[in-house]
């Protein structure tokens, strides 16, 4: 067993149970950043007046140690473990349940999850089950990235399974059109993660993922950072602004993430994020 | 940005004197009710049955906030989306509903039923959740306590901020704000 690292499940559940606190209190820099290079730059009074609360916000949740927004969202995690781990200790995932379990009701975080959901809703009390996406990598690390997922923007998300003869012009549009329907409901000025390939299942994950880039970071393939910014201006252009009561900001970021897809097919998802973007990483 | 001072119970006189793009700060006491709250008070009203608050003038705020920290009024207390109580909005209102906080678009139905009821939506910043908490100076669960966040509670506000969206005439921010700044591309 030369080179196997073992890993005690219990630091899983108490790295999560930090990170569901912090990630809920504070603003990462960069989206911070964003909203104050906004408040330069927007033309509305109305939605300059709105990213100054939002600045303000984020400054009370931070010294305050409360939640930026009461929908404190349901909780996403991207877990990459290295082969080389041996998990000790307990379940991977009821370890992470767990942290999920402590870190809501520790941080005094809304419980935002309904169990049978087309009838009874009842609240499952504890904002459990977790939604894990696990994959195995090289190495003999644990990389766990949360997001505090809120439901009002993940309600304007859209799938859309389109005709390769629509291309680029037709996909473009079919995003620019779900911030449009969108307007003010998802809390603008928001964050666009656009999934493109795959299938119906991965490209909805692709769009997810695409939400953890830094807003302000560059894509590294010059061809998507082109469709990226593309989209951007097009969505800054549709006029709905800071909590869509009319401005230039609209978004602060739209995010590509692409992969093959089928002959037959053109899927492509949009991940709708609040500008509320609560998200940490550790490595274990 | 000039601010109009309301507090509330609102009366007509007051709903008539707002415009869509109006900048306010309420201050009096608002009621707490999102999506299972609302099913039920319409259940209520339906049976002819007594409601847990008096509606004839009231300010209802589409919110569920976060636990409330030991000391705290209430935990963060930002505006939910309003849509999914458009449903039984416009019943509420004509039993005397004047006011709705929330955030989000609302249907052509709720929206004739503030010019038909002389009522008022009023955005808050969606969000922010922790500003607006400071703003929350009381705070009492009046009815469904185990509903937890989605509970009705008596929230005693002072100098709210919110902004009108939707007056009693028909006009509407979200519609007029984006007119104004979308640009070709």
């Amino acid at each position: 067993m030369t080179g196997v690292r073992e890993l005690d499940v219990r630091e899983i559940t108490a790295a999560v149970k930090d990170m569901c606190i912090t990630a809920n209190y504070d603003l990462p820099r960069d989206v911070y950043d964003a909203l104050r290079a906004a408040e330069e730059t927007e033309e509305s009074p109305v939605g300059r007046e709105v990213l100054g609360q939002l600045v303000e916000n984020a400054d009370i949740a931070a010294a305050d140690r409360v939640p930026i927004c009461q929908d404190t969202g349901y909780a996403v995690f991207f877990a990459e473990v290295g082969q080389d781990v041996h998990l000790i200790g307990g379940d991977f995932e009821a370890a992470i349940t767990e942290g999920v379990r402590r870190g809501y009701g520790d941080g005094y975080l809304r419980k935002s999850v309904a169990e049978e959901p087309a009838q009874a809703r009842r609240n499952t009390t504890d904002n459990t089950p977790a939604i894990i996406h696990t994959s195995i990598v090289p190495g003999d690390k644990v990389r766990i990235t949360m997001m505090a997922k809120g439901g009002g923007a993940e309600n304007m998300s859209s799938l859309n399974m389109l005709k390769p003869s629509q291309g680029w012009a037709g996909m473009s549009q079919a995003v620019v059109d779900t911030v449009s329907r969108a307007g003010s409901n998802p809390c603008p000025p928001v964050i666009i993660g656009v999934g493109i390939g795959g299938t119906i299942d991965m490209v909805t994950v692709l769009a997810k993922k695409a939400l953890l880039r830094d807003v302000g970071s560059v894509h590294p393939d010059p061809r998507v950072a082109g469709m990226e910014a593309e989209l951007l201006e097009r969505i800054n252009a549709l006029g709905i602004g800071p909590q869509g009561l009319g401005g230039t900001t609209t978004a602060l970021a739209v995010f590509i993430e692409e992969m093959p897809c089928h002959i037959a097919s053109m899927p492509m998802a949009v991940n709708v994020q609040c500008h509320a973007q609560r998200h940490k990483t550790v490595e274990l | 940005m000039a601010v109009k001072k309301i507090t509330t119970p609102l009366t007509d006189e007051v709903v008539k004197g707002l415009r869509a793009g109006d900048a306010v700060e309420i201050t009096g006491v608002v009621y707490q009710a999102r999506d299972s709250a609302h099913k039920r008070l319409v259940a209520l009203i339906e049976a002819g049955d007594e409601l847990p608050f008096e509606l004839k003038g009231a300010v209802v705020y589409y919110m569920g906030p976060s636990p409330a920290k030991p000391g705290n009024v209430i935990g963060s207390a930002g505006p939910t989306t309003s849509g999914r109580m458009d449903a039984y909005a416009p019943l509420l209102m004509k039993h005397g509903l004047k006011g709705m906080i929330g955030k989000g678009l609302r249907t052509a139905e709720v929206k004739q039923a503030m010019i038909d009821e002389t009522a008022v939506y009023f955005a808050a910043t969606g969000g922010a959740g922790a500003l607006l908490a400071k703003r929350i100076v009381g705070n009492e669960v009046i009815a469904y306590p185990e509903l937890g966040a989605e509970a009705v509670a008596r929230l005693e506000v002072k100098d709210f901020p919110a902004i009108v969206v939707n007056d009693c005439y028909g006009g509407d921010l979200y519609e007029e704000g984006r007119k104004e700044y979308a640009k070709p591309v």
